[in-house]
């Protein structure tokens, strides 16, 4: 009898999911997803969604801080671009919701690149401060570009459509959220196993070995900041047609230290670590809402308090996280796992 | 020494220059190493042997002086176009891709023979799973079965000891499909075991796979065993070239190595 997981052959070896049992947990979750709408409240779905739009953002901040070490604080500006993009492809040009889904994420892509060229000269911290200088002139041009974004009003945008069908709920729209983080996520996973994927992690962890092994530096750092902002992209035109309105205001700098920070909590160069940092970061201050207004109404004195006392918990929590598990959620999972490999006659 | 070497000139360095500001490390160095042989490149710390190997890699541009690997002077293309034309190489310090598995390290020194894009490499299925299984089969065949590193493909590169690391830097070089490889002191921080492990690897290489070797050693043992020819660098100079025993016999090296003859004998109390 074979007692273990044990491979024959290469295929099996370099499958994502490597088990049947990690197949039938997936397929288990994937119908969670699936029945989640029909069991959920209009509050909760918007959450899920909300998830989703973080989880491709994500995923895709991930792929050029964490795979391939360039930092970015210009990860908003791109979400942004692709948002306003897509904004006024719908509104101003008629184009369908489907086809300015891809269009934004091009064109943020292309902005990813302008802004990734600094990345041959200059890494670490100087990097920051180069695209630092994105999320000021998008930012900028979001405000001032009257004509085109409508400044400080934003732009109403249409719901997305199939026929006669509108898809303008927090339930219908979940539909299209679930399957853009599913093709992302999916994408991403793949990527990271071939070729470019590879090539990538090389120049975070040497850049010098790395061009040794014939990797051109320039073209994959421009290819890791085009794919990151494509996602950026996408995440920002789910988002606002969600929401069914773009203004400025949605794309602030703390924006981009959100996204940082669920790259970091989850887990650096870690696709699933994305996805928990992002669940992590939208899902715990929702928690800390109920909690509070829960201790509101024993303690109606303290309400005062307890609004700020939020950020503070909030706070610590990514501080804690930061100090016992630096390597983030991803590191977590990858213990549970090993831990249950060989449960429960483990020795 | 180990086999007939064919007089087909692979590769020719041509009076470089090299100096960094007022310091002068290489001095109009020529040399030339022929299709199939070991060369070994020997002495004193500091005589400019790595530099040497930087500018075969295009690390560091000399001042003056033609580097020509198979017809084509090298010194026009960049360091990553190296890869294409087959040169490859390892370092002192081992440069390995520290957070990735042995396999994925290896899988990396393959990487300018694969085709696959961002486009297929996301969707990896058809032509770029048959590519990565391709690779896989010819990593474990080829390369891990002969360096014998089996029961470590699947550890985490920094967690390796420095010796095993060294092999995993020989088999990622290995898999570049190279038709030179530049070689700076793989035995170092070695056993005697080690040593000669990697020793019978680098001939292996040589003779199996007719790999070009350019190595530096500081372990004279190994170099005079296994070298084709030996050239002897000081202070940025060449000061002898030839087959070990003749180089062993070089009054130059000998004094390069210990000093003037007198002294040493004066310093020895004889």
């Amino acid at each position: 009898m074979r007692c273990g997981d044990f491979k024959e052959n290469y295929i099996d070896d370099e499958e994502i999911f490597p088990s049947p049992f990690t197949k039938f947990w997936l397929a288990l979750f994937l119908i969670f997803l699936i029945a989640f709408p029909f069991m959920a409240n209009a509050h909760l779905l918007y959450i899920a969604n909300m998830i989703g739009f973080a989880v491709i953002g994500a995923v895709g901040l991930n792929l050029l801080t964490g795979f391939t070490g360039q930092i970015s604080l210009g990860h908003a500006a791109f979400i942004g671009v692709g948002a306003y993009t897509s904004a006024i492809l719908v509104t101003r040009y008629g184009i369908s919701f489907w086809l300015s889904i891809p269009l934004s994420g091009l064109v943020s892509a292309l902005a990813g690149m302008v802004i990734g060229i600094p990345s041959l000269r200059v890494k670490g911290l100087y990097l920051c401060i180069a695209t630092l200088a994105a999320q000021f002139i998008f930012g900028f041009t979001f405000v001032h570009w009257e004509s085109m974004t409508k400044g400080i009003t934003g732009i109403h945008i249409p719901p997305p459509a199939v026929g006669s069908f509108q898809f303008d709920t927090e339930k219908s729209f979940y539909w299209i959220t679930l399957l853009f983080v599913i093709l992302g996520v999916g994408y991403a996973r793949n990527l990271v196993r071939s070729k470019m994927g590879r090539a990538f992690v090389a120049i975070r962890d040497r850049d010098l070995a790395a061009e040794i092994m014939g990797i051109n530096l320039f073209r994959y750092k421009l290819s890791a900041f085009a794919i990151s902002s494509f996602y950026a992209g996408v995440a920002g035109a789910l988002w606002v047609s969600f929401l069914k309105v773009v203004t400025p205001e949605h794309f602030p700098f703390i924006l981009c230290i959100q996204y940082l920070a669920m790259v970091i909590v989850g887990g650096l160069g870690s696709v699933i670590g994305s996805i928990f940092g992002a669940v992590f970061m939208t899902l715990i201050p929702e928690i800390l809402n109920v909690l509070s207004d829960m201790v509101k109404s024993y303690a109606p004195g303290m309400a005062k308090m307890i609004i700020p006392f939020k950020q503070v918990v909030f706070g610590s929590m990514i501080v804690g996280f930061l100090i016992f598990e630096p390597r983030g959620l991803a590191e977590i999972w990858s213990r549970i796992k090993k831990f249950f490999t060989l449960w429960p006659f483990s020795y | 020494m180990t086999q007939p070497v064919a007089e087909e000139i692979q590769l020719q360095v041509e009076e470089i220059h090299l100096s960094f500001g007022g310091l002068k490390v290489l001095a109009g160095v020529s040399t030339s190493v022929k299709k199939g042989e070991i060369f070994s490149i020997i002495g004193p710390n500091g005589a400019g042997k790595t530099s040497l190997l930087n500018c075969i890699n295009r690390f560091y541009t000399p001042d003056r002086g033609k580097i020509i690997f198979e017809g084509q002077n090298i010194l026009k293309l960049k360091p990553h176009q190296l890869a294409a034309l087959g040169i490859a190489r390892t370092f002192q310090n081992v440069e390995l891709f520290k957070h990735m598995t042995v396999v994925d390290n290896i899988k990396l020194g393959h990487h300018v023979h694969l085709r696959s894009g961002f486009l297929s490499g996301g969707i990896y299925y058809g032509k770029t799973r048959r590519e990565e299984m391709a690779l896989r089969k010819e990593i474990e065949e080829r390369i891990v079965d002969f360096l014998e590193i089996e029961q470590i493909r699947k550890s985490v590169v920094h967690t390796l000891p420095f010796g095993l690391q060294k092999r995993v830097e020989l088999a990622r070089a290995l898999a570049m499909k190279p038709k030179i490889l530049l070689l700076d002191e793989p035995a170092t921080g070695m056993n005697l075991e080690e040593t000669e492990d990697i020793a019978r690897f680098i001939l292996d290489i040589n003779e199996e796979w007719g790999v070009t070797i350019i190595l530096i050693e500081h372990d004279m043992g190994v170099v005079m065993d296994i070298s084709d020819r030996v050239c002897v660098l000081d202070f940025g100079v060449k000061i002898a070239e030839g087959e070990p025993a003749e180089v062993r016999q070089n009054e130059q090296v000998i004094k390069a190595y210990l000093g003037q003859v007198d002294l040493t004998y004066s310093r020895l109390g004889a």
